[in-house]
């Protein structure tokens, strides 16, 4: 962990100060060779790592994160007054479920993401220039490849757990296919095991709406001069998709922006529209336009199903055990996607539990406090080191 | 679906003494580290004591998502769903013991969830209230009003057991079945919560019964 020394965390439960890492694999050994037949090389690998690898090293925790997060997912990195913690802070810390003081904790920016990692926004070598749509295709399992150079890398034989949720759920699934002797505990959570046609169509949708923006440009952009209306309109579809009905009932209800007077104009005038247009403004900030289109192909072809002829087969090499969450308000990757998950678990004869918590944030209360996620994990995590 | 409807009504919480009473008696029945399936685990007291007790391979099924939720946070692993869905997957014999402790007259189908039970248990453990107790005859012949009391604190309305059963139907239904009993006990619970164990006419004396049954599989081994 890098943690500045005199530095005085702010809460007794913060991490404080950590800063993100980064790895070039280079050479011979490192040509990445990728589901759809390409070859990338050399691959940078931006990630964190926070509390202390121990001595047998059999307390490392992998966090896989979902579409638009990150390598930070906790702790500050400025500490100034205002900076939003990293993306699951929530989990992440001493004392909380992902408990910085009993595990280590390695999340990294996935292959193809745009913070840090080598993806569409990186300069080719061969040409000197943003890869952009030269980029290659690449897939869940392809991320899931270049983790576990960075696992290895970090001379980590056996993970104690890897934990995510969303596309960061469906890396989950393919750790323990992939590497079924690495993954002690599986935690795939608001995640699915095939991609449905709904949150292809949405995926399909944002992707229009970017490449319809002009300033798209086949993905011939300037770095400063995104496709920024087309962007932020993707992050809006995504954002629908992520809250409930009854979760934008109780945040905003039908609320004129200002007090109760209609505006009669097509601007915002509904909390729920400044709400979605600030998502969308500030997303074109922290995100990259063709990175988006990358990674929402690369959970679209992400089918379990197809890729093993079956799911019950696709686990049957499974060696982990699995604690699977859904949301009873998720409709994106509704509750029967994790019940057909566990379902088959169950028929392959693997060690699964399962829990449907109730919550009415839809698909992005993985992401929230008001749940009970938190210590269903830490007592699923305590008993597979119990095992380990 | 009327039966989730159900349960989530249902305050489970009423019966919690009664639903513990035969945890030492399930607790003596197991043996270390079987593997052990609980269906409607409720909270995972019982699991917990028996993996803590006999290091079972604990497996429980809960519908319940708070109940699911308990324990999981205390390291138990437990599957959310229905009971007689969830049962159908699991291969025969996949399980040493199968619990259903205060469940059999909640589902619509006992004898299909009890067939389930022994096909993938090698013994099972089936706990009910016995609704020929004495005091429930006395209750509905002087006062023509169904029970609410310690063993049944649910009114008609609430209460889970949509199925009713005395000790001697059951007792019939595993003989047509040609069901082997490992073991039977019968309790009578006293007004002052007090538990006495009956051995003589349990069919009129206890208001709660357990009893082990040995599936056909082993009851071919052991003949």
């Amino acid at each position: 962990m890098k943690q500045l020394s005199g530095f005085e965390p702010v809460a007794h439960s913060s991490l404080g100060l950590v800063t993100t890492s980064r790895i070039t694999f280079k050479g011979d050994n490192y040509i990445l060779e990728l589901e759809s037949g390409d070859t990338l090389s050399p691959v940078t690998v931006a990630y964190e790592t926070y509390g202390r690898l121990s001595r047998n090293k059999d307390n490392a925790i992998l966090v896989c994160h979902a579409l638009t997060g990150d390598a930070h997912a906790a702790g500050h990195h400025t500490g100034e007054p205002g900076e939003k913690p990293g993306w699951w802070d929530l989990l992440i810390g001493p004392g909380k479920p992902l408990d910085t003081d009993r595990y280590f904790i390695i999340c990294s920016n996935f292959l193809g993401g745009c913070k840090g990692t080598t993806g569409p926004t990186e300069i080719n070598p061969a040409t000197g220039k943003p890869y952009g749509l030269h980029f290659p295709f690449y897939t869940v399992k392809d991320m899931v490849k270049v983790q576990k150079w960075l696992v290895d890398y970090l001379d980590i034989e056996k993970l104690l757990a890897v934990i995510g949720g969303s596309l960061g759920g469906m890396q989950v699934l393919q750790w323990t296919i992939s590497y079924p002797e690495v993954v002690a505990g599986a935690l795939p959570i608001a995640t699915t095991a095939r991609m449905s046609p709904q949150a292809i169509a949405f995926n399909e949708v944002a992707r229009q709406a970017i490449m319809s923006d002009p300033q798209w440009n086949f993905g011939l952009y300037e770095p400063d001069s995104q496709p920024a209306s087309g962007l932020a309109l993707a992050r809006m579809i995504g954002h629908i998709t992520y809250l409930s009905e009854e979760a934008m009932l109780k945040k905003f209800s039908r609320r004129f922006i200002n007090g109760k007077n209609r505006g009669y104009r097509f601007e915002a005038d509904f909390q729920v529209e400044s709400y979605l247009h600030h998502q969308g403004s500030t997303f074109v900030n922290r995100f990259d336009a063709n990175t988006y289109l990358y990674i929402t192909r690369a959970m679209d072809y992400f089918d379990l199903h197809a890729d093993y002829g079956s799911l019950k087969k696709a686990f049957s090499g499974c060696k982990s055990s699995f604690l699977v969450i859904s949301f009873t308000s998720d409709w994106l990757f509704p509750e029967v996607c994790s019940q057909e998950l566990v379902r088959a678990l169950r028929m392959a004869g693997k060690n699964v539990s399962y829990c449907n918590m109730d919550s009415d944030q839809g698909h992005d209360a993985f992401l929230l406090p008001g749940n009970r996620m938190g210590e269903v994990v830490s007592g699923f995590l305590t008993r597979v080191q119990n095992e380990f | 679906m009327s039966q989730i409807k159900l349960h989530r009504n249902t305050d489970w919480t009423k019966s919690i003494t009664r639903d513990r009473v035969f945890d030492e008696a399930i607790c003596e029945l197991t043996r270390q580290e079987e593997r052990v399936l609980d269906l409607g685990c409720g909270s995972g007291d019982l699991l917990y004591r028996l993996k803590k007790e006999k290091q079972v391979q604990e497996l429980g099924i809960e519908l319940d998502s708070e109940y699911v939720a308990d324990c999981l946070a205390r390291g138990l692993r437990v599957i959310q769903g229905d009971l007689e869905e969830s049962i159908i997957d699991f291969d025969d014999n996949a399980f040493d013991l199968v619990i259903l402790n205060q469940v059999m007259l909640s589902v619509p189908n006992p004898l299909d969830l009890l067939e389930n039970g022994l096909r993938v248990g090698k013994r099972v453990v089936i706990t009910f209230p016995n609704f020929a107790h004495w005091k429930i005859r006395l209750q509905i012949m002087l006062r023509g009003r169904l029970p609410v009391n310690k063993d049944l604190p649910y009114e008609w309305y609430e209460t889970p057991n949509i199925r009713l059963a005395t000790v001697d139907d059951f007792m019939n239904l595993c003989q047509q079945k040609q069901v082997k009993f490992l073991e039977k006990q019968f309790i009578s619970q006293g007004s002052n919560g007090k538990l006495r164990p009956i051995i003589f006419r349990p069919n009129l004396r206890s208001s709660v019964a357990l009893f082990c049954l040995a599936n056909h599989h082993q009851n071919i081994k052991e003949d």
